[in-house]
């Protein structure tokens, strides 16, 4: 599509509970949003693996969500604080590798947060819209 | 005990030959995504052996068309790109089951909430969005596997948490359907906020008059053991098999020999404010029986207050006072739990409520219940707190604490009619009184309430549309108020006797406290959130847990005697059958690869996993399939199934594509 403006890809990982039911309240109030999102359904956003935020940036994406229940609503009790916990590992190794630190992003957001969930997606895609497509890209993906 | 199957076991070797069903939804889809060219694209995907459109595939046209398609392309998994699986996942997995597939070899893909109505402008970027999606489930479809899911036996007794009159309502329907109930509330007697209300809208009728009678049902009714005073502490366990701990805590008075009589009440030198029931307004004793119709009709002793004079313990001819009492705990075996926490009022802030809090004559209208209540504080004569003196001028300021950005959004729903009731309350017993209603809208939409608020105008009550703009006070204690009639311009300053704030509901902390318990979701508004607002009102997330009356939003009392009942039949299906079937995704272990390191085991919230001589033990009765302890194993022999690592990469590898594929 010449002359369209570069749309980056976002991986999002939501949980089946909280985020991913955000993002279909985001859709039921219409509230209309950027299409460079790709959300990878979990139970929990504890079975986030690092490996699979890694993977996904190899893989091509532009910036990867972490997302899940707020602290203190996990459904599996506290598969949010496990996340947190891996997450902070994943933050450093995003220092490490070079990466801007808005590739990486972590968010709770219940079932019912709609607005914030498409907020969330406007704010980042603007961001990585300004820093360019990922230095891990693989040449020739998109 | 496995669920037996008649369904042809895919195996996972066999060849994925995969149908793809693209749903138009009518025009919620079709009207934005191009489907025809999604499912052409989708055809070209490997292993896609149909790819074709549906106008509703969930419709019964559609899921025939599903089942025909397995038959007739000889399918071993099926996707369909349509709504959410939050809703439509269970519809579609027993429409592949129908049509003789494993359930699990079902992939789902959200192109209408997660596509075409985020991208409503956006038609050519929607139709890529969603073909891409649905590459990516081509690309999971692939890898699926088939699951079997559990059949539990249910524990055939229910939980009820909170007896207003919506937990009171589900209580007497599951034992009238013949199960055990125990009935747990916090407070010292069942009733919650209907027993402390006057009369109810739109018959007039007297709120205790009509309760009353109920809450002694409850009490006689042999299949509900009623546990007042008491909290639940501890939830464990899942459908059919809920474990709950629940705290009694000490009255100091032996429940099963008091009589209720009041001779120690009467003795009782020590007299606070009585905010349990009457809002701060009338007083209580140190020792007290909450209300004259209380279930049970037991004395309670709050002993934050009491100086241990004994002038009770003398009094009382029965010997119930038992000062060393103390709190114990029961242990309780459920198969569902139904959530009737109910709500608090809100609470006005004195800085920006209209003077609720520095003026004496602006009280809420939870406290003119109870100063027009035949029991109340005042045995029913109204009179304005500063000079017990009745007020001739009333006013009411409708929607404070709900319908403003700055605190709830939402409407309260009840303030309306409540306020209504009140001002023919008061013109009913002093006629020559002028009554003042300061409203936005007002909300009367069920049967008789417009009929109600017919009434309300013709008895003489005045409507002013508009909320006052500034509060103040005489020297003689009056309130000034100063509001603008929007439907006519006029500026007004209305000087009343008393000031009633309408105040709305509010989500309560021990609702709070219960909803964290259970990890029920909650709602933007702070209440409890359904599972769907339109299809399963009273269900939660949460298999074997429902939601009724204010605690899954604000309601009136039909309402949430209604949603009481619904919750009970909701419940007792659970209790009626004997089982329940439990999520078929669970953790599994590759013995071969695991070296019985038990790093997994306490990342485990369900102790579903152990150690037994080296190796890992899963018990999968326990395992709700999160995933967490997969991602903890250092070797990769634990895998959650239906979200293996292999089946995510898949996903991940195919959001992008490379140059001129």
């Amino acid at each position: 599509m010449a002359g369209t403006e570069w749309e980056p890809k976002i991986v999002a990982f939501c949980c089946n509970w909280c985020s991913y039911g955000g993002a279909d309240t985001a859709g039921m109030g219409r509230f209309q949003q950027p299409s460079s999102l790709r959300i990878i359904r979990v139970m929990c956003s504890g079975r986030i693996d690092p490996m699979h935020v890694f993977n996904a940036f190899l893989e091509g994406a532009d910036a990867v969500l972490v997302t899940g229940c707020h602290l203190g609503d996990c459904h599996y009790v506290n598969g949010n604080y496990k996340a947190q916990v891996r997450y902070q590992f994943l933050e450093e190794m995003v220092r490490e590798l070079g990466l801007e630190p808005e590739r990486l992003q972590l968010n709770w957001i219940s079932a019912s947060e709609g607005e914030k969930f498409a907020n969330f997606i406007r704010d980042v895609t603007a961001q990585i819209k300004q820093l360019g497509p990922s230095p891990l890209k693989p040449e020739g993906v998109n | 005990m496995v669920k037996e199957s008649s369904v042809k076991e895919t195996e996972a070797a066999d060849t994925p030959r995969i149908g793809v069903f693209v749903c138009e939804c009518g025009v919620n889809i079709g009207g934005v995504v191009n489907c025809r060219a999604v499912a052409d694209y989708a055809s070209t995907l490997p292993n896609v052996a149909t790819s074709v459109v549906n106008k509703y595939a969930c419709s019964d046209a559609g899921q025939s068309e599903i089942k025909q398609a397995i038959k007739d392309h000889d399918l071993n998994r099926v996707l369909v790109a349509s709504c959410t699986p939050k809703t439509h996942e269970p519809i579609f997995r027993a429409c592949v089951e129908e049509g003789g597939l494993n359930p699990y070899l079902f992939e789902f893909v959200n192109i209408r909430e997660h596509c075409s109505w985020i991208h409503m402008q956006d038609k050519e970027n929607a139709t890529k969005k969603a073909s891409e999606l649905v590459r990516m489930g081509v690309s999971r479809a692939q890898l699926l596997e088939p699951l079997q899911s559990t059949v539990v036996p249910v524990t055939n007794k229910a939980l009820v948490i909170g007896a207003g009159v919506a937990g009171m309502q589900a209580a007497l329907d599951i034992a009238d359907m013949g199960y055990k109930v125990y009935l747990v509330e916090k407070n010292p007697s069942i009733g919650g906020k209907m027993a402390q209300l006057d009369k109810t809208f739109p018959t007039n009728d007297c709120s205790i008059c009509i309760l009353g009678p109920k809450m002694v049902e409850v009490s006689r009714n042999r299949n509900i053991q009623l546990m007042t005073y008491s909290e639940v502490e501890e939830v464990e366990g899942y459908v059919g098999n809920f474990r709950a701990r629940v705290r009694h805590k000490s009255r100091f008075v032996d429940v099963t020999t008091c009589t209720g009589c009041g001779s120690c009440v009467q003795k009782c030198p020590i007299e606070v404010p009585d905010f349990e029931f009457n809002e701060g307004i009338g007083t209580r004793k140190a020792i007290y029986v909450p209300f004259p119709q209380a279930v049970p009709l037991r004395a309670v002793v709050d002993r934050s207050v009491c100086i241990d004079c004994g002038a009770c313990i003398k009094a009382c001819q029965s010997h119930s006072i038992k000062m060393e009492q103390e709190e114990t705990f029961s242990d309780l075996e459920v198969g569902v739990i139904v959530v009737t926490t109910g709500y608090d009022i809100y609470d006005p802030e004195p800085a920006n409520d209209f003077g609720y809090g520095i003026y004496d004559n602006v009280i809420t209208g939870m406290e003119l219940e109870r100063l027009l209540n035949a029991s109340g504080p005042t045995m029913g004569k109204l009179v304005r707190p500063s000079d017990v003196k009745p007020p001739k001028r009333v006013g009411f300021i409708q929607c404070v604490g709900s319908r403003d950005k700055k605190r709830n959004r939402y409407c309260s729903g009840f303030c309306c009619m409540y306020a209504l009731k009140d001002a023919q309350l008061i013109k009913e017993k002093y006629p020559d009184s002028e009554v003042y209603i300061m409203y936005m809208d007002i909300r009367a939409p069920f049967r008789n309430y417009e009929e109600f608020y017919d009434r309300a105008r013709d008895m003489g009550i005045k409507f002013i549309r508009g909320k006052p703009g500034k509060v103040s006070e005489d020297r003689d204690n009056s309130v000034i108020v100063r509001v603008e009639d929007t439907l006519t311009n006029n500026i007004y300053n209305l000087e009343l006797d008393l000031l009633v704030l309408s105040v709305g509901a509010v989500a309560s902390e021990s609702s709070e406290r219960v909803r964290q318990l259970l990890k029920v979701s909650r709602a933007a508004d702070g209440f409890m959130m359904e599972a769907h607002p339109k299809l399963k009102p009273v269900d939660t997330t949460l298999d074997g847990i429902f939601i009724g009356g204010v605690t899954q939003g604000p309601k009136d009392i039909p309402y949430s005697v209604s949603q009481g009942s619904a919750c009970a039949a909701r419940a007792t299906r659970y209790l009626a059958q004997g089982k329940a079937t439990t999520e078929g995704i669970t953790v599994e272990v590759d013995e071969d690869i695991c070296v019985g390191c038990g790093i997994c085991v306490p990342m485990c919230p369900f102790q579903a996993l152990s150690l037994a001589d080296g190796k890992l033990a899963i018990i999968k009765a326990l395992c709700k399939g999160c995933g967490t302890c997969a991602v903890a194993c250092p070797t990769g022999a634990l895998q959650q199934s239906h979200f293996k690592n292999q089946q995510l990469f898949a996903q991940v590898r195919s959001v992008f594509t490379f140059e001129g594929e």
